[in-house]
């Protein structure tokens, strides 16, 4: 009897067990205590809300961070254990690890950029990035091309 | 008044007319040397509409303008993290410096060429899905969210000022999107103008000490560009086509 009970315990908590593996592993928002609206309306509406104000922004100069991409990404884009901003590529990107579970594919990151602001103040020119200097260069650099 | 196109509940239109009457204008300005101020323009609030109150412009003094510096070229370039790909007849090119001389006199003259701004833009003309157009303020630009990359505006522009991005953007930066397979051109640094701030190129002209591109607001007549261009005059390259362009130049004649 025991031994049955046990059984089935097990044959309900396999599936289970399985399907937590499944789920998109979200990353937490790096910033603030809540989003700019409810997260289940979020997880249902974002992407009407960066549609509208794209438009208004490419167009009229409606400049407003609350549906801006560059905000989302702001609060959402996390580092890595070494330290380094998560690429969009892969899952461990807050948009990337929803969208993949979803299988619903995005063009945003072919134009736009996949990291917060913050990560290019230091490195603001990936010319020079591109060519193996360090970041104490190119601030040097830029700190003499304004004197 | 509610929005239709989704159900977020945003007014379509905020009541523009008073807000702009009621909103206190923030004035903007950094020095950086005692006694030269770089910058003094209204900035505007971010929730607030472009307007064809404005129509900005730049003022170029060739002049002053030297043929050994390309240092707006390189502020561009840094700004939108414009790269080449070894290829420089495809790499892309918002902003170029052009030395030309008079065959007559043997004059040299030395000046940038970007986007003109024109209040009638061939490139807007022709542009079969509407991504080429012209902002209520005078600034044209490439929706690239629209672009199909036919590359129509590219032969329809006089000033040769767009480009076609033929590789794909590795770490394009936060305020400047730019995708492959779309065209591009001088946006007259929009981001920051909506802020309140100058083009990246006039920046760099200031900061190199040469002075000689001015940018403002053609429509104020108390505007710095418009007292140059009262004072001295100015002229638009290729004036003949009437496209009343928003970028300006002296001493070219």
């Amino acid at each position: 009897m025991r031994q049955g009970l046990i059984a089935l315990l097990i044959g309900l908590l396999l599936p289970l067990a399985a399907w937590s593996g499944v789920l998109p592993q979200i990353p937490e928002a790096r910033k603030g205590e809540s989003c700019v609206r409810p997260t289940d309306e979020m997880r249902k509406n974002h992407m009407k809300y960066i549609l509208h104000q794209r438009d208004e922004t490419v167009h009229e100069g409606y400049r407003n961070p609350q549906f801006s991409l560059v905000e989302c990404i702001n609060c959402h884009a996390t580092k890595d254990e070494k330290g380094e901003w998560v690429s969009v590529k892969t899952e461990k990107h807050f948009c990337n690890s929803c969208h993949t579970y979803a299988a619903v594919k995005i063009d945003c990151f072919q134009c736009h950029a996949d990291k917060p602001e913050e990560a290019y103040e230091q490195a603001r020119h990936p010319v020079m990035l591109r060519q193996g200097l360090s970041e104490d260069t190119i601030r040097n650099t830029l700190m003499e091309a304004r004197q | 008044m509610s929005c239709k196109s989704c159900d977020c509940n945003q007014p379509a239109q905020p009541e523009r007319r008073s807000f702009l009457g009621g909103s206190v204008s923030v004035i903007a300005s950094m020095t950086i040397l005692p006694g030269l101020v770089l910058h003094e323009v209204k900035a505007k609030p971010d929730d607030q509409r472009i307007s064809d109150k404005n129509r900005w412009g730049i003022l170029i003094d060739t002049r002053k303008c030297t043929t050994e510096c390309d240092a707006c070229v390189t502020a561009c370039h840094n700004k939108h993290g414009i790269e080449t790909h070894g290829r420089p007849d495809k790499d892309p090119q918002w902003i170029r410096k052009l030395k030309v001389e008079d065959p007559l006199t043997r004059k040299v003259s030395s000046f940038p060429i970007m986007c003109q701004h024109c209040e009638h833009p061939p490139c807007a003309d022709v542009c079969p899905t509407g991504a080429s157009f012209r902002r209520e303020d005078g600034i044209v630009l490439v929706d690239r969210h629209l672009c199909i990359g036919c590359r129509y505006c590219m032969m329809a522009c006089p000033y040769k000022a767009r480009s076609f991005l033929h590789e794909e953007t590795e770490n394009p930066l936060p305020h400047t999107p730019r995708g492959k397979g779309t065209v591009e051109s001088c946006n007259m640094c929009v981001y920051t103008v909506d802020k309140g701030g100058i083009p990246a190129c006039v920046e760099a002209c200031k900061l190199e000490g040469h002075q000689a591109m001015i940018f403002g607001d053609l429509n104020d007549p108390e505007s710095e560009i418009s007292q140059a261009l009262l004072r001295e005059g100015g002229q638009q390259i290729r004036e003949d086509l009437g496209l009343n362009t928003g970028v300006r130049y002296q001493g070219i004649n």
